[in-house]
């Protein structure tokens, strides 16, 4: 059998590396974690000719080997970890073919470390357009590598690359730059103290300050001790090195790349003069928001009433085959609303994808960070900060995990704390079944009041999270270098593979993830729900006969009441029942208590919750929707769903902290319990009395 | 004329001459912000603040406040 070969793909941002990936390993892929942090690992597996596979690992972006984040520390973690079980024979850096000079420094800093490389030179469909032509063996020659022209677009040049990456063992392993040439003495002291090292290797652990594998921890020590130098010293000798870097790579592209300035076209410089004007950028984002949140509204609906319908047909149809008994009634009553409560978020959360990651993909939303720096700053936070705001709207989660990007720690910190603001993909079920409740259906200039409420909504945690950021700023005493560096990507169609793959990831990671505590949930409430301690619960058929016995119950009314009773002494309608002088202030009654309290795990919850609530109390097929709006509130009568209690419940969800999984990341992305304890804390309490007054006003 | 890039006008193509190594993150300096190198103000946003660069052919957003810390000549 023959070994696996270990590929790593490595490239700046921006590159197509994504594509790449894509490319190589079809949907032979999976994401995960690298161990202990939450940076996204991408692995794969590629067949190449005669029966060989590689492993291919997609790296994280980075501009060069000297990390600034978390995600560029893991590139160079692996390069340098010999005993990693993921360390490369070879390294695949994909660079751009109109950017190929700032790409070819990583290229040479890869090139150092000896281990074998292959150039990939991608988006070779853009030559022509831009005037230029290339000269591959001179380049081959004097970058001592293999080249690979491809176009992921086009889908040309991917087999040559995966016949060079079978041949890896024939790539050149010596190096681009001699470090010595920039500062003899001191780099020739280096070398002499550790003469079984590689020089660059040696440089990169004395200024990286990254956590290098446990095995030879003793030596790197003594390396990182090794400095001679003052900080600005080195800093000063790494710009050096860059320069030093540059010459080279101009040296080798002055021959081997010529570009015909009249034939290139810059569209991108024509597109930006609009897309980033004073005025009309501005209004080009605000369209272009209007018409995610109208589409997600409109598109989404259809399908979700469809699986909503579905669901309470399946979990009718089982009643009805099944032999009635304990494990029927779970089925149909726990297991089968709960799954429903997980599938029905599927649309919009496939489509809030869709839209954000053609945003990021086509290089629009660099153009937003630009367009919103100097606003964001007024409040604390970055331009950067927009990414982790907009990808709020799909999940929190990987929203936190985009603030990485942020140079600034401040900057950063306060993005993390006030992002859950924003409304999440799961807040998105709540808001929309008891906007369905409680707003009228009617159009307002071509809008629906349903939508118009929706957009409302958003554009109430955008200024719950801006505002909170400004006082924020003003309270939190941090002091921090500000950095900040965007790169404008050129504007590229999405490719709509990797636009595919993107959702159907996300989708499917949601569904898993959160799916699992939707559904542990809906079974732990089904028997919280069926079951009861004490007489009141055991004998609900005597008690309610006897309640009842002046009225002439028909049998099918007689059976409700003994299902609400039954319900009302269960271990939930006890818990309920607790809570409910807490939540009775705000319009709810004590099964809205038990959904609330319930999806303090997570928000989506809820309307699996109440679902499960209903079902266990009625027979009939009904949809949750009917089932919700039937409720009678049974202090004030009139419909438990209305206009009052409706907008309390939407403000309490939009600013409650009800996420777990949120203060899981938060914790390790601040690295300590004050924050996110201060979120939970915070949140919820603000979320309490706004949901309050809200009712007290419009009851 | 020498002058710092934070006064570049917009169109207007200039020649980086000083790049404050302590000021100035080691990332700008990899993408091309170099002595030597051109740089041509593409668009700003409102307040003058952050600028558009095309340096080197690099397209690039920087805040005023680093770009006082380059030098330029006209």
């Amino acid at each position: 059998m023959s070994k696996q070969i270990n590929v790593a793909l490595i490239g700046n941002p921006n590159t197509g590396k994504t594509s790449v990936f894509n490319a190589l390993t079809g949907l032979n892929q999976k994401v995960g974690n690298y161990p202990g942090i939450t940076v996204e690992k991408k692995e794969g597996v590629c067949k190449l000719p005669r029966g060989v596979k590689a492993h291919i690992i997609d790296l994280p972006g980075t501009y060069s080997l000297n990390a600034s984040s978390l995600d560029e520390n893991v590139v160079i973690e692996l390069l340098l970890n010999k005993n990693d079980k993921d360390f490369p024979d070879l390294a695949v850096v994909v660079s751009d073919v109109e950017n190929l000079k700032r790409n070819l420094l990583l290229f040479t800093q890869i090139k150092d470390l000896e281990i074998p490389t292959i150039l990939v030179i991608n988006m070779a469909d853009r030559m022509a357009y831009k005037g230029i032509s290339l000269d591959l063996e001179y380049l081959e020659e004097h970058l001592k590598t293999k080249i690979a022209l491809i176009s992921t677009r086009k889908n040309q040049g991917i087999e040559r690359l995966k016949s060079l990456i079978s041949n890896y063992k024939d790539l050149s392993i010596s190096h681009n730059i001699d470090l010595t040439e920039i500062d003899k003495d001191y780099f020739e002291n280096l070398k002499n103290a550790f003469p079984n090292q590689l020089i660059y290797k040696l440089w990169l652990v004395i200024t990286q300050d990254v956590n290098f594998g446990k095995t030879d921890r003793n030596e790197i020590d003594a390396v990182a001790n090794f400095k001679t130098k003052s900080k600005s010293d080195l800093k000063r000798l790494q710009q050096k090195e860059t320069i030093k870097r540059y010459q080279f790579i101009n040296e080798v592209l002055k021959k081997g790349q010529t570009i015909d300035a009249a034939q290139a076209k810059d569209l991108r410089m024509k597109i930006d003069r609009i897309i980033t004007h004073q005025v009309w950028g501005y209004v080009i984002f605000f369209i272009i928001l209007l018409t995610i949140f109208q589409a997600i509204y409109d598109w989404s609906s259809i399908p979700m009433d469809f699986i909503d319908s579905t669901f309470a047909s399946l979990s009718e149809w089982t009643k009805n085959q099944l032999p009635q008994g304990t494990f029927t009634s779970l089925l149909a009553e726990g297991i089968i609303p709960g799954l429903g409560g997980i599938v029905i978020f599927i649309p919009q959360i496939a489509f809030l994808f869709l839209f954000i990651s053609v945003l990021e993909e086509s290089g629009y939303m660099s153009r937003v960070v630009f367009l919103m720096d100097r606003i964001m700053r007024r409040f604390g936070l970055s331009g950067k900060s927009i990414v982790p705001l907009i990808s709020g709207t799909a999940c929190a989660i990987p929203a936190i995990m985009a603030t990485r990007n942020i140079e600034n720690w401040k900057e950063r910190l306060i993005t993390i704390l006030v992002t859950p603001f924003i409304t999440c993909s799961a807040r998105l079920p709540v808001y929309l079944i008891i906007i369905s409740l409680v707003i009228p259906e009617g159009r307002f200039i071509g809008l629906g009041y349903q939508a118009l409420t929706l957009m409302l909504l958003y554009l109430i945690g955008f200024v719950a999270a801006v505002s909170s950021a400004y006082i924020l700023n003003r309270v939190l005493k941090i002091k921090s270098k500000t950095f900040f560096v965007v790169e404008m990507p050129n504007y590229k169609l999405p490719l709509l593979k990797n636009v595919a793959i993107t959702v159907l990831e996300k989708t499917k990671s949601f569904v898993f993830g959160a799916g699992k505590i939707i559904l542990a949930i809906s079974i732990v409430l089904w028997f919280l729900a069926s079951f009861g301690p004490g007489v009141d619960f055991k004998n609900a058929k005597e008690i309610t006969t006897k309640e009842y016995a002046s009225q002439n119950l028909s049998q099918e009314e007689f059976q409700q009441k003994v299902a609400t009773h039954k319900l009302e002494h269960s271990f939930i309608g006890i818990t309920g029942r607790a809570i409910e002088p807490a939540i009775r202030p705000l319009g709810y009654d004590w099964k809205i208590g038990i959904a609330i309290v319930s999806s303090f795990a997570a928000r989506e919850v809820f309307v699996g919750t109440l679902a499960t609530i209903y079902s266990v109390g009625s027979d009939e097929e009904e949809t949750i929707k009917n089932r919700m709006a039937g409720e009678v509130n049974p202090i004030l009568g009139g419909p438990l769903f209305n206009f009052a209690s409706g907008i309390s419940l939407l403000l309490f969800y939009a600013f409650a902290m009800q996420c777990m999984s949120t203060l899981a990341i938060v914790k390790r992305e601040t690295n300590s319990w004050k924050w996110p304890i201060l979120q939970l804390t915070i949140m919820t309490l603000f979320a309490y009395i706004v949901a309050l007054i809200a009712f007290q006003l419009l009851k | 004329m020498e002058d710092t890039l934070a006064n570049i006008k917009r169109g207007e193509r200039c020649i980086i001459t000083d790049v404050s190594s302590i000021h100035i993150p080691l990332k700008l300096l990899e993408m091309g912000c170099l002595p030597g190198n051109y740089v041509e103000l593409v668009q700003v946003a409102p307040f003058h603040d952050p600028m558009y660069l095309n340096i080197n052919g690099t397209h690039l957003a920087i805040r005023k406040e680093t770009a006082m810390h380059i030098l330029i000549k006209k």
